[in-house]
Order: C-alpha cells, then sequence, then structure tokens
C-alpha cells in the first residue's frame, strides 16, 4: 500500500526578507497538518533557522541562488526539506553550545534549536546541486488537540 | 518586521523596551548600535524589557549573549526584564538562563542595580 502525501513546494530566492515568508508558509501547513501551536512554533523555528542557514551559509547570500522548500503532510508526521546550492556541513563537527566553554558564543546555536525542536534532523549532499536538510515532527498522538483535528 | 527600541532613563538605569523581532538582520543589527551607543554615552547598567518580543531566533540570542558580555567587560550591568514564555523557554534550553539576571518586576529589576552600584 502506499501513502499519500500532501505535498507543498515553495522556490525562494537567496534574500534573508524571504525568510519570513517561509515562515508563514510553515505555520499555515503545520497548522493544517493538525499541530498544536507549540508545535507549530517550533516547526516554524526550525524551518527559520533552516532557511537562514540555506541562505547565509549555504548560497552565501547570493541573491541569484535559491532556496528550495518542500512539505510533505503524512497522517502522522510532517516532512520538510530545505535545499539551497551550497557544499554543505558536517552536523557532527558543530562545537556543542551547552558546553560550559561555548555558553557564551555568539554563534553555534542554530542547529541545536533544530535538533531539539525536531523528531528527526538529516543533512543530505546531492551531487552537483547542493545540500538539502530533512526535517521531520510527527504528530503527537496523546495530544487532544491533534487527535481531534486528525479524527479516528 | 523588524525589532523597535523606546530608551527610558531611571536613575542611573537605561531601561529599554523593545518590540518586535531580534532576529539575524535588521533585528540584530540595531541591537547591537543600541548597546554601542549606550555604552558609548557611558551607560552601563541596561535592563532590556523583551515583554513585546514576538520573536528571536538563535542570531537574537547570541546578540544577547553579545551585550552581555560588551557590558559586563566594560564593567557595567545587563538584565534582562518580563521575558515571554518563548524567549524564557529559549533561554532555558540553551543554558542561559543562569547566565542572565532575569527579572519579572521591573522595580525590583531596578532595586537590584542600586543595590549591585551601591555594594
Amino acid at each position: 500500500m502506499t501513502v499519500e502525501a500532501s505535498v507543498v513546494e515553495v522556490v525562494l530566492e537567496s534574500d534573508l526578507k524571504n525568510v519570513e515568508v517561509a515562515e508563514e508558509i510553515t505555520r499555515r501547513i503545520s497548522d493544517t497538518a493538525g499541530f498544536d501551536e507549540e508545535d507549530q512554533h517550533k516547526i516554524d523555528m526550525a524551518v527559520h533557522e533552516s532557511v537562514i542557514n540555506a541562505i547565509w551559509h549555504g548560497n552565501k547570500n547570493d541573491p541569484s541562488k535559491h532556496v528550495w522548500l518542500r512539505f510533505e503532510m503524512y497522517s502522522d508526521r510532517l516532512e520538510i526539506r530545505v535545499r539551497d546550492q551550497g557544499n554543505g556541513y558536517d552536523p557532527s563537527r558543530l562545537l556543542d553550545p551547552l558546553a560550559e566553554e561555548n555558553l557564551l558564543n555568539v554563534s553555534g546555536r542554530g542547529i541545536f534549536l533544530i535538533r531539539t525542536f525536531m523528531d528527526e534532523y538529516r543533512v543530505e549532499k546531492i551531487a552537483g546541486e547542493g545540500t538539502e536538510v530533512i526535517l521531520v515532527k510527527r504528530l503527537n498522538s496523546n495530544n487532544p488537540a491533534q487527535s481531534r483535528r486528525n479524527g479516528p | 518586521m523588524s525589532m523597535k527600541a523606546t530608551l527610558r532613563q531611571v536613575d542611573s538605569i537605561t531601561v529599554i523596551d523593545m518590540s518586535g523581532r531580534i532576529t539575524l538582520g535588521e533585528g540584530c543589527t540595531q541591537m547591537r548600535e543600541l548597546v554601542r551607543e549606550e555604552l558609548g554615552k557611558g551607560r552601563k547598567q541596561l535592563l532590556l524589557n523583551l515583554a513585546d518580543i514576538t520573536y528571536i531566533d538563535s542570531s537574537g540570542i547570541g546578540e544577547l549573549v553579545s551585550a552581555f558580555t560588551r557590558v559586563s567587560n566594560e564593567g557595567g550591568q545587563l538584565k534582562l526584564l518580563n521575558l515571554t514564555k518563548k524567549v524564557h523557554d529559549l533561554l532555558q534550553i540553551t543554558k542561559l538562563y543562569t547566565v542572565f539576571d532575569v527579572h519579572d518586576d521591573e522595580a525590583k529589576a531596578i532595586g537590584s542595580f542600586e543595590k549591585a552600584a551601591g555594594a
């Protein structure tokens, strides 16, 4: 049996002004998918940080480059792909922002927040095209608001 | 929507009522300039009222840390007032809640500066 997903795809120019556009789309989709307000904010922040990384670090703020957003809504989860045209990075090489010696660092918390807020976080290199970040948030069946939205 | 800030002077303390977004780009730049200008005027006791901050991201958190460090390095104090739940949770998650002196009562926050200054 094939599990059908509702899919929304968006292409954005590499401009920080588009981060708020990505947020607005994310909020609408996560609301439609049935997430409660708290989870909507977590998903929103994870996409915000991912799109900023894509524009700033991936595409080096080059307005001629693009960021692709793909939302796949399943009955039990939302999968979000954020693709840029950069060379990617190795998340395992990032400093731990919670380590005592890093607490007062000005940067280095974005990926940590994404990992904290989402159930899954992966980075995939796409040969010749760029880097794709995959974010997954599962609907919590124990949450009455989400259960009502999705039916029995 | 970017960040907006209104400054009030209560004795030696500058209260900065902030609203909007502290995010990478305009919001962070505005905040950095604001703190730089206050330090330039010799005002080293800053109370950031974050009650109307609607959104803060990892860069915004970094900007708060940067401001805290700069003010501390100049022998001053930077404290936070009226965190929203979202900002409170972010500071908890990032273990920064204990780094900052956080208040939810302006008079008490002001009092804590006076005590520190007079000690």
